[in-house]
């Protein structure tokens, strides 16, 4: 889908500039150490996206990658693009000033469970209703990591760790239905070790213009252990993960498959009991969200069957578009702003 | 036969009723076509926090007090000549503040049994000689207004409405104010709604008419122009000129302005204000709330913006981190902080000076930065070119601190000529700076201290910055012990050395042989300034300095403060000034303070200074 105006692959990227170099992804090697546990799922995410980035096809100088506070927070250190590691919670507000100020950025906002969901759960939802153009990545390791092993906002219910020996008593959030009720233009989920489906859903994420929040499961090997064994091991998963297709009918294994039930949920059922055009065929272009959130539901009972992929992109205008439109259309009516006029205004007197 | 015409030097009106009775309007009004006409002015609009607090009651009551004189003035005027009350709430709240011998028009009409219990008077005060010592004119005020719009097609309710028009129109006879520019603004604000337009019109002429028909009103007043410096005027409140020196930097450095705020009070109307001015390219940005507004202007900055947010107390104290950050990432940006009473919600809509030790030392760790004041409404335009003039040579976030008083209050600004405006250039890194062509992003302009602006799309530049401390030089994460003091001490001295670079402190001092010297910082310039003035009045000796920066103060106030026996330091907080200079300079100055949520008055403050020197002889 090749933009007429400057050739851009990527439709969120039209108004950034094409590069003439091609990069490898050495180039998004920054030169620092990366310093987080072994075995983290970090790892294999920044090795995805760093494999990911020359594909833009935009100069590096202008990729921007914006965190919060957490383990995952330390992403933009080890890429060579310009970086922010912010403070708690804010990235999503941060990024949105620097997007709305300049759209020949590609700006990336790297956030985990607790930072996006906890701490900045209103600066979240409030890029995503605005579809500001940036690209949300969230780590969902479902604890707390870099304060040693607290229960996250998407911690089970009943989660024993430092800060709940007798069981967390909060209800999860569902990321996904979180994003899709705050009117979120791309929801998508993947996992940390599929890389090939991690990149897809990179892509689809930089082609959507506006907010694309995707959501990765990732292993914390020191504090939640194999969290997502269920959707990573082959002979789990092959049972479990609902992969999203536009356009695909909605098929877990080759067994069971998705029909719609009442009152506009989704229900799961066996294929023996149904035939294969009765299932529900994916349509990530919906404009109406009702649909993507009935697919979000289908996370519980949890990893019974997970959807994975996209589960919304639809288009919408962007926030800095329509920003810039009410300047350039102020502009048109009032012509350029002339200072001294400002400054006079209409009530003055002279002495002499 | 012609009406006796009195000449007067100054007069101070109030003019006071319900907040739904338009007595701001009113007094804006009132206060344009003193302007208009030449006058020096300064305002003080009043009004409660509620939006229509209850009908008649003493919560609800609002003001405008305007004092306006043939010579030049700098405050609002400590107690009103004349004070027009629109019903008796009014007449209660203001009454205690009127000099005996003041005149009081007051609103007959609204004096009725049940709005004189509503606020506590058993008998009315119109007849039982409890005003004895005031000129009253009572006046029908709407009762006539009603009447004299009785052939037009609106409203009873309408028509009442009206009578503040009449309540202009009556004091612009009064005190011979051109009318032009009032039955221009009724055009063009009910532009939309023409039996409205006229019947505001008609109201208007008809207050006139009254005040030059009727016996009660005898005599007219007239208040010669002032001599002010040569130029063109404009009126000014000091949340415009902030406004409008933000645009001015935008236009001056050259830097796109990116508002970023969430609206609270007295900070709003600056982000209202900014929101109309589009075409000069100025994107403005209300978040979701105080952090997100913060965030997103440094975000801005990052990207090479200029990046400002506006609030008042309460706001500051939640974006407190996101301003650390701006420290630790050494980026240019502006924070308002149109000071209101505190803690906590305290009292929105009333002045106060209480935030000052928050904007120096409001900060987890050792984060300094520069903090500005404006000392009056219209050099909030000046004190906004300052404040991004520092923020961008020196890459640091700044404190502006104006006041709800500087805010709404008004006066008349002489409108600068563009070669006047200061020149600010900002140089954005474009090359490599490193000895083996690498970028290093905390490498220092060896005079300034500031680190390279590099900006997102500056291609060899790119570099990562965070809240997490950084190695000198190279911009890396370091936890190195040696590296964070020479940090801590780097981001100090960057700050200090701001002192070189910012107006020596200037002292008022006119015989030069003044043993006492008045200290004030911020909105209170103009009540001390006039203050000092009555003290001279009477042959006494005072100096008298204002400070606009208070970090880095002015490099010469050590010296100044040893060159006088006392030092007094008026604020309207506890003393947060005075414990500065104490802990900095270890001189024992002498606090005055009050926190009433209003201006000081220049009397009071006379008598302070008058009782130091005394002490002092």
């Amino acid at each position: 889908m090749p933009s007429e105006k400057n050739g851009a692959v990527f439709r969120g990227l039209k108004l950034v500039p094409r590069s003439d170099t091609t990069y490898k992804m050495k180039d998004f090697k920054s030169d620092q150490e990366v310093r987080w546990c072994p075995g983290c799922g970090d790892y294999a995410i920044l090795s995805a996206f760093q494999g990911f980035l020359p594909e833009l096809g935009v100069p590096r100088e202008n990729i921007v990658v914006i965190s919060g506070i957490g383990c995952s927070s330390r992403f933009p250190y080890y890429l060579s693009t310009y970086g922010m590691h912010s403070i708690h919670g804010r990235a999503p507000a941060i990024a949105t000033g620097l997007a709305a100020s300049r759209s020949d950025l590609s700006v990336w906002v790297v956030t985990g469970d607790g930072d996006a969901l906890s701490i900045g759960g209103n600066h979240l939802i409030h890029a995503m209703r605005r579809n500001v153009n940036l690209n949300i990545l969230m780590f969902n390791n479902r604890i707390y990591g870099l304060t040693k092993g607290q229960y996250s906002p998407t911690s089970e219910a009943g989660k024993i760790t430092k800060s709940s020996p007798m069981g967390s008593l909060d209800n999860p959030f569902n990321p996904v239905a979180l994003a899709l009720g705050a009117g979120a233009t791309f929801v998508a989920r993947t996992v940390d070790s599929d890389r090939k489906h991690l990149t897809e859903v990179l892509r689809a994420a930089a082609d959507h213009p506006g907010t694309s929040f995707v959501e990765i499961y990732q292993n914390c090997p020191i504090f939640n252990d194999d969290a997502f064994a269920l959707v990573k091991e082959p002979g789990e998963r092959d049972n479990r993960v609902l992969r999203l297709e536009h356009g695909q009918p909605l098929k877990i294994g080759e067994d069971r498959g998705v029909v719609f039930g009442e009152y506009g949920r989704l229900t799961v059922v066996d294929l023996a009991d149904v035939s294969e055009d009765q299932l529900v065929v994916h349509d990530a272009h919906r404009a109406d969200p009702s649909y993507a959130f009935a697919l979000a539901q289908l996370d519980e009972p949890a990893f019974e069957h997970v959807p994975i992929g996209v589960f919304r992109d639809v288009e919408a205008p962007t926030y800095e578009e329509a920003m810039a439109e009410q300047i350039e259309q102020a502009r048109a009516t009032q012509g350029e702003g002339d200072l001294m006029e400002l400054l006079a205004g209409s009530d003055t007197w002279t002495i002499k | 036969m012609p009406k006796e015409i009195q000449q007067l030097d100054r007069v101070i009106i109030r003019f006071a009723g319900d907040s739904g009775d338009g007595m701001q309007l009113t007094g804006d009004r009132f206060t344009q076509e003193t302007a208009s006409f030449g006058n020096d002015l300064s305002t003080l609009p009043n009004f409660p926090a509620e939006i229509r607090a209850p009908a008649g009651t003493l919560p609800g009551v609002s003001s405008f007090q305007l004092h306006f004189a043939d010579h030049d003035i700098m405050t609002p005027g400590d107690a009103p000549d004349v004070l027009v009350a629109m019903n008796p709430a009014a007449l209660k709240a203001n009454l205690e503040d009127l000099p005996k011998g003041a005149t009081i028009i007051v609103n007959t009409d609204e004096f009725t049994k049940r709005a004189l219990a509503k606020v506590g008077y058993t008998t009315n005060p119109l007849e039982d000689g409890s005003l004895a010592d005031y000129k009253v004119s009572p006046v029908p005020l709407t009762s006539l207004t009603v009447k004299a719009l009785e052939s037009f097609d609106i409203s009873k309710k309408d028509a009442e409405r009206a009578k503040n028009m009449f309540a202009l129109g009556l004091l612009s006879w009064m005190y011979n104010r051109p009318t032009e520019g009032t039955l221009k603004f009724l055009q063009t604000k009910f532009a939309k709604k023409p039996e409205i337009m006229n019947a505001n019109i008609a109201a208007f002429k008809a207050g006139w008419n009254f005040g030059e028909t009727t016996e009660d009103f005898a005599v007219s007043y007239e208040v010669k122009p002032a001599a002010l410096p040569a130029g063109r005027y404009r009126n000014i409140t000091g949340n415009l000129a902030l406004s409008y020196g933000l645009i001015a930097a935008s236009k001056l450095s050259g830097l796109p302005l990116f508002l970023g705020s969430y609206p609270i009070t007295p900070a709003s109307d600056i982000l209202h204000e900014l929101s109309k001015h589009k075409r000069f390219g100025v994107r403005t940005f209300q978040a979701e709330d105080e952090i997100a507004g913060v965030g997103a202007a440094l975000g801005a900055s990052f990207g090479g913006a200029l990046g400002v947010t506006t609030t008042s107390g309460p706001g500051m104290a939640l974006k407190a981190e996101t301003i650390g950050l701006a420290v630790m990432t050494e980026l240019p940006l502006v924070i308002i902080d149109v000071q209101r009473g505190g803690p906590s919600t305290g009292l929105p809509t009333k002045t106060e000076q209480a935030d000052l030790l928050m904007a120096m030392f409001g900060r987890n760790g050792e984060s300094p930065l520069p903090v500005l004041a404006p000392r009056s409404p219209s050099d909030c335009f000046a004190i906004a070119i300052e404040a991004v003039r520092i923020a961008t040579k020196y890459r640091t976030p700044v404190i502006v601190l104006s006041d709800g008083y500087l805010a709404n209050g008004s006066e008349p600004w002489r409108i600068p000529e563009l070669s006047e405006l200061p020149k600010l250039e900002v140089a954005f890194a474009r090359e490599p700076n490193g000895e083996n062509g690498e970028f290093l992003p905390y490498l220092r302009d060896p005079e300034t201290l500031a680190r390279p602006w590099a900006v997102p799309g500056t291609p060899g530049l790119e570099h990562r910055v965070g809240g997490i401390e950084k190695s000198d030089r190279t911009g890396e994460i370091s936890y190195a012990p040696a590296n964070h003091d020479l940090m801590v001490r780097t981001r100090q001295a960057k700050i200090d050395g701001i002192a070189r670079d910012i107006e020596p402190l200037e002292v008022d001092d006119p015989t030069g042989d003044a043993t006492v010297l008045a200290l004030g910082w911020g909105g209170t310039y103009g009540s001390i300034a006039t203050a000092v003035r009555q003290v001279r009045r009477t042959g006494a000796k005072i100096a008298h300095a204002h400070l606009r920066h208070l970090n880095p103060f002015p490099a010469n106030l050590g010296e100044v403060l040893k060159r006088y026996e006392r030092v007094v330091v008026p604020e309207i907080n506890m003393g947060q000034l005075a414990l500065l200079l104490r802990g900095r300079f270890l001189v024992d100055v002498i606090s005055y303070t009050k926190v009433r949520g209003l201006p000081f008055k220049s009397d009071e403050l006379a008598g302070v200074f008058q009782e130091v020197i005394d002490r002092a002889e």
